[in-house]
């Protein structure tokens, strides 16, 4: 059973709390708009600078997006809803893969919001670079999202929004969304390159070069999602006492 | 107690015990409820009774025992939408209006009331267009008692439903629940209110300190747990019976004081003497003659809580003991 009506009331109520949404929205397009216009015909990498910064936003936004999950979860448990619901027949399955939809639609309406602002800035992507953009991202933030997860059941509700401020600032910084990398090679570049949020940033390039990303970004994002999948799972079990 | 009867095996908890850390929260609880009972877990605070429906919603996992719903698991009977209720915290969810909230929570269930039945039932009806974060306390636990109806469930569990609910509310709530009963639910709910307990359940099954320490009809719990308690101080020379000097014989002093009209249970500690009475009145005239040195009276209303000590203080006081 999918329970569509379920879900529709998850997504209508997380989309009327405009105020969360806005903030999520807003903060990655400021920055980009702001910084891009004034960078519009620099190259970056090899890449005009709109191209790269615009991936680099969306990586920043779309990782706030989907972890910023965790708010909701652990607000959702200190008010003891999440226990009435789980003395409903609502699978807990469906129950994440809710607040999993309720993510990637947050992070859907950033990524359009920037594509547009890209456009705007003079970005332009043959209509197979976009949906490889697009592809790329859907994958990468699975991490994202489980993380998302595994925090809200690990920590409190007032603890969750400084979690995710910290550790989306974090990820940016080390997967070089600010418009540098901490480190060009060494040992550190091999850590960076290990972080999906260096994937999610390397997707414009990518797709300029005609590709997705090499094997080792798949690699990553799969090693990440098979190391979280099973915590949050053990976490989630831990925290209500279900077997 | 039978565990079965003609409509199949209801609720069954089996040798239940749950401890947090030293706290012995529910020991060794056994209870079987059949279908279509409606039964009160009445005791103080601290008493088990939110951890003992905790572990029959299958929220808590017993440390051991086995819980049954008509048959199945807790988590299989919460699967199959068997269960529906009320816990003691639960907010509501924002963002939504009260009529969109009980829609979704409808949608999860099997087999559902209609939505605008469940809510004129619960009372909320004419504010079924507000936002849920604009209610109040009690409006909220109306809501809740709505998500609780159109779950349409085998049982419905109750945890101290009428908390923050005036008078009024309190009314049309039991009403509803009267209705829900006479359909044929199962129907538990946790309250220290005996006043609640009595008017509304079949059978009371009072709990303190993690175990029940009476389950039976209404009335005869109602008896056993009202009334009134004196405390008196009575020097041992003065308890000894009149005739018989310095014979510290203590079994016998306390079941002289037991056999005092309108005693229902005696206790002493030392001098200190603390007898629960169904008639205070008489207990008190008899207590002066018979034992005149008797000084420091003090006579008042038994609350639920002296009740139950009063109650359960032979059998378990050495397990406190641990506990503490």
């Amino acid at each position: 059973m999918t329970y569509p009506v379920y879900l529709r009331y998850e997504v209508l109520r997380n989309f009327r709390n405009w105020r969360f949404l806005f903030l999520t929205l807003a903060f990655p397009l400021v920055l980009y708009l702001l910084i891009g216009s004034v960078n519009r015909h620099v190259q970056f990498e090899h890449v005009a600078f709109p191209v790269y910064f615009m991936t680099a936003m969306a990586t920043l936004g779309t990782m706030a997006a989907v972890i910023s999950g965790c708010a909701i979860i652990a607000t959702e448990r200190a008010t003891g809803w999440t226990r009435q619901m789980r003395i409903t027949p609502l699978p807990a399955r469906t129950y994440f893969r809710a607040k999993v939809v309720v993510g990637y639609l947050r992070a859907l309406l950033t990524l359009v919001l920037l594509a547009l602002a890209g456009i705007a800035l003079g970005v332009r992507l043959p209509a197979q670079g976009w949906l490889t953009v697009l592809g790329l991202f859907l994958v990468g933030l699975i991490p994202f999202a489980v993380l998302g997860i595994l925090l809200g059941h690990l920590i409190g509700a007032d603890a969750a929004a400084l979690a995710t401020g910290g550790i989306v600032t974090l990820f940016a910084l080390l997967g070089g969304v600010y418009g540098f990398q901490v480190a060009t090679s060494g040992p550190v570049l091999a850590i960076i390159k290990a972080l999906p949020s260096y994937w999610l940033v390397q997707a414009g390039k990518a797709v300029l070069g005609g590709h997705d990303w090499p094997i080792e970004g798949w690699i990553v994002i799969a090693a990440w999602t098979v190391v979280l999948v099973p915590l949050a799972v053990r976490v989630y079990r831990r925290d209500t006492g279900r077997v | 107690m039978a565990t079965t009867n003609a409509a199949g095996p209801g609720i069954v908890l089996s040798r239940l015990s749950k401890s947090y850390g030293n706290v012995h929260a529910v020991r060794s609880v056994d209870l079987a409820i059949a279908p279509g009972e409606t039964v009160a877990i009445l005791g103080p605070n601290g008493a088990g009774k939110t951890t003992t429906i905790e572990m029959v919603l299958g929220l808590t996992r017993p440390d051991s025992g086995t819980v049954t719903l008509f048959g199945k698991s807790p988590a299989q009977a919460v699967a199959a939408g068997a269960v529906g209720g009320m816990l003691q915290t639960g907010a509501l969810v924002e963002y939504l209006s009260v009529r969109e909230l009980v829609t979704m929570v409808a949608s999860v269930y099997p087999r559902p009331l209609p939505v605008e039945h469940a809510m004129r039932l619960a009372g909320v009806t004419e504010f079924a267009d507000r936002r849920t974060n604009k209610l109040s306390g009690g409006q909220t636990q109306r809501v809740r008692f709505a998500i609780a109806l159109v779950s349409n469930p085998d049982l419905f569990m109750l945890d101290e439903p009428t908390a923050a609910v005036d008078v009024e509310g309190r009314r049309e709530f039991w009403a509803s629940i009267r209705a829900v009963a006479a359909e044929g639910k199962t129907v538990i709910f946790a309250t220290h209110y005996l006043e609640e307990a009595d008017a509304y359940a079949d059978r009371i099954v009072l709990m303190a300190r993690g175990r029940i320490v009476a389950d039976g009809p209404a009335t005869e719990i109602k008896a056993k747990v009202s009334g009134r308690i004196i405390r008196a101080t009575i020097p041992v020379a003065g308890l000894a019976a009149p005739a018989a000097p310095a014979a510290p014989a203590a079994p016998a002093d306390t079941a002289a004081l037991a056999a005092l009209p309108g005693v229902t249970n005696a206790e002493r500690h030392g001098e200190a003497v603390i007898l629960t009475c169904a008639d205070s009145d008489l207990t008190l005239r008899a207590l002066l003659s018979r034992f005149p040195a008797a000084r420091d009276i003090e006579v008042a209303g038994a609350g639920i809580e002296e009740a139950f000590m009063a109650l359960t203080a032979d059998h378990n006081d050495d397990e406190l003991e641990k506990v503490r």
